[in-house]
């Protein structure tokens, strides 16, 4: 078994793969990849299953020595990829030889990079999954210098495809909303207000929350609920009239009323939108 | 009893409202069950909470939302969980403080919280800290004005009609009563949280 050495952390480098399931009722968030189909890619970069835990960066990239030689590819947020400094591929299978470093630089644009090796991050599994929940502190710390990464064995020789398709990041981020649960909670106006409003991505966000700033919601009354279940996607309204889009490592339970829902398979641009970008929530109707 | 309100909540989740703490109880048992029977498709996610049941992760919502609709749960079933017994000491820094909202002594105050059987209504806050229905409403007390930023792991500790045993040191604004050695959450444990939705506990006073 490989491992690798943090020569140089980035600004938050975790841990992640798809997730704990099953165990929201005991108040664990789901915590996984924000941008999953990007994990996704780049473990079929290196021939590892889907769920292969791999390293989530934070707009600053991150340094590994491979103390064993091992193959990596990485996806998300495009950024420069070195092997002891010389340019190597980004979105493509790249061989470490042992002792050198691999090195995933600033994003040039989106936010979150994935580094994947093959035979996975084999961090002892929490819950039934490696991946680190920043909310509640469960799964790995985020990486710090000079520690040390687990690498599970090599996958046997799979057709592994040289490229796959990666969508750019986000320039505007469209998020569709499915109204409800507590839709009777704002003004009529409130909705078609936010569906026609500008807002952008606010530098608060974080893996528990992508937090938009634009005009208020208006709550058509005050109070907070009784404390309900929590889905991936839900757009709480606080007090302030914010729209915050729960990611990955949202509370299970919360208390702000929910005007709508986006669907899961938005939540990847949105891991990928910087702060300051345009978004625009679209209604979607029921059927 | 009907199975309360069902809403759909985004792409692949439902939300049952129901008219309280006992009718949630009885919903989440009936849901479990027909989970472990295999009567509810690939259902992810049964999240309890104060007055609602969420169901995340539903593959067939349609078909799930049909079942909810027909479900007749038998409140006797939620009442047969399995017995966690809490040894506490009875020294909270806030206990003074509950007696004297109670207008009672404090060993009137612990007579009175040992007394009553609790369940689990739900958790959340923290991995494995659960909120424990079965203080009668009279005895609701209202959170700290000023919460503390470092509660003890294991303190016991009441906020409204509910009691919560903290399962890692964490900021909070319960009132603290007492606390408790057992250890209530540990990830590598099966189970992880012996205060799990559904569970009934009994407090019992110790010496320090």
């Amino acid at each position: 078994m490989s491992e690798l050495l943090v020569v140089r952390p980035g600004p938050l480098t975790t841990v992640q793969d798809l997730g704990r399931r099953g165990v929201a009722h005991l108040g664990v968030p789901r915590a996984g990849a924000l941008d999953q189909p990007a994990l996704r890619a780049a473990n079929r970069l290196v021939g590892n299953a889907p769920d292969a835990a791999g390293l989530e960066t934070t707009l600053g990239g991150v340094a590994l020595r491979a103390l064993g030689p091992v193959l990596v590819a990485v996806t998300g947020a495009p950024a420069p990829v070195t092997v002891d400094g010389r340019a190597a591929a980004w979105g493509a299978p790249v061989e470490v030889p042992a002792g050198s470093v691999v090195e995933v630089g600033p994003a040039t644009a989106g936010v979150r990079s994935y580094l994947s090796v093959a035979g996975g991050i084999a961090v002892p599994p929490v819950l039934g999954s490696r991946s680190a929940d920043l909310l509640s502190g469960l799964g790995p710390a985020p990486l710090t210098a000079d520690g040390r990464l687990p690498v599970g064995p090599r996958p046997p020789y799979r057709d592994r495809p040289d490229l796959v398709p990666l969508p750019a990041p986000p320039v505007e981020l469209v998020l569709r909303l499915r109204l409800g649960p507590h839709t009777d909670w704002f003004a009529p106006s409130a909705v078609d207000r936010l569906a026609r409003d500008g807002y952008r991505v606010s530098p608060t966000s974080n893996r528990i929350g992508l937090r938009t700033e634009g005009p208020a919601v208006a709550r058509a009354r005050g109070g907070e609920l009784p404390s309900e279940g929590m889905v991936l996607g839900a757009v709480q309204i606080p007090p302030d009239g914010q729209p915050v889009v729960f990611l990955a490592d949202h509370p299970t339970t919360g208390g702000y009323p929910v005007i709508g829902v986006v669907p899961a398979v938005d939540l990847a641009a949105a891991a990928q939108a910087r702060p300051g970008v345009p978004v625009r929530f679209v209604l979607l109707r029921e059927h | 009893m009907t199975a309360g309100s069902v809403r759909r909540v985004g792409e692949r989740a439902l939300r049952v409202e129901l008219a309280g703490a006992a009718e949630v109880a009885a919903l989440y048992g009936w849901l479990r069950e027909h989970q472990a029977a295999g009567l509810l498709g690939e259902v992810e996610e049964l999240v309890p909470a104060a007055r609602t049941v969420l169901l995340d992760g539903v593959a067939d919502v349609g078909a799930v939302a049909a079942l909810l609709r027909t479900a007749r749960p038998d409140r006797a079933a939620a009442a047969g969980g399995e017995l966690v017994e809490v040894p506490t000491v009875y020294d909270g820094a806030d206990l003074a403080r509950v007696a004297a909202l109670w207008e009672v002594s404090e060993e009137a105050a612990v007579r009175i919280h040992t007394e009553h059987e609790y369940a689990v209504a739900f958790c959340g806050f923290a991995p494995g800290f659960g909120y424990l229905a079965g203080l009668p409403a009279r005895y609701a007390v209202p959170r700290r004005d000023t919460p503390r930023s470092s509660v003890p792991v294991g303190s016991v500790a009441l906020a409204g009609e509910y009691t919560g045993v903290y399962p890692n040191s964490s900021p909070g604004g319960w009132q603290l009563i007492g606390r408790t050695a057992l250890a209530l959450w540990d990830p590598a444990r099966e189970p992880a949280a012996l205060l799990a939705p559904g569970v009934r506990v009994r407090f019992t006073a110790v010496r320090a």
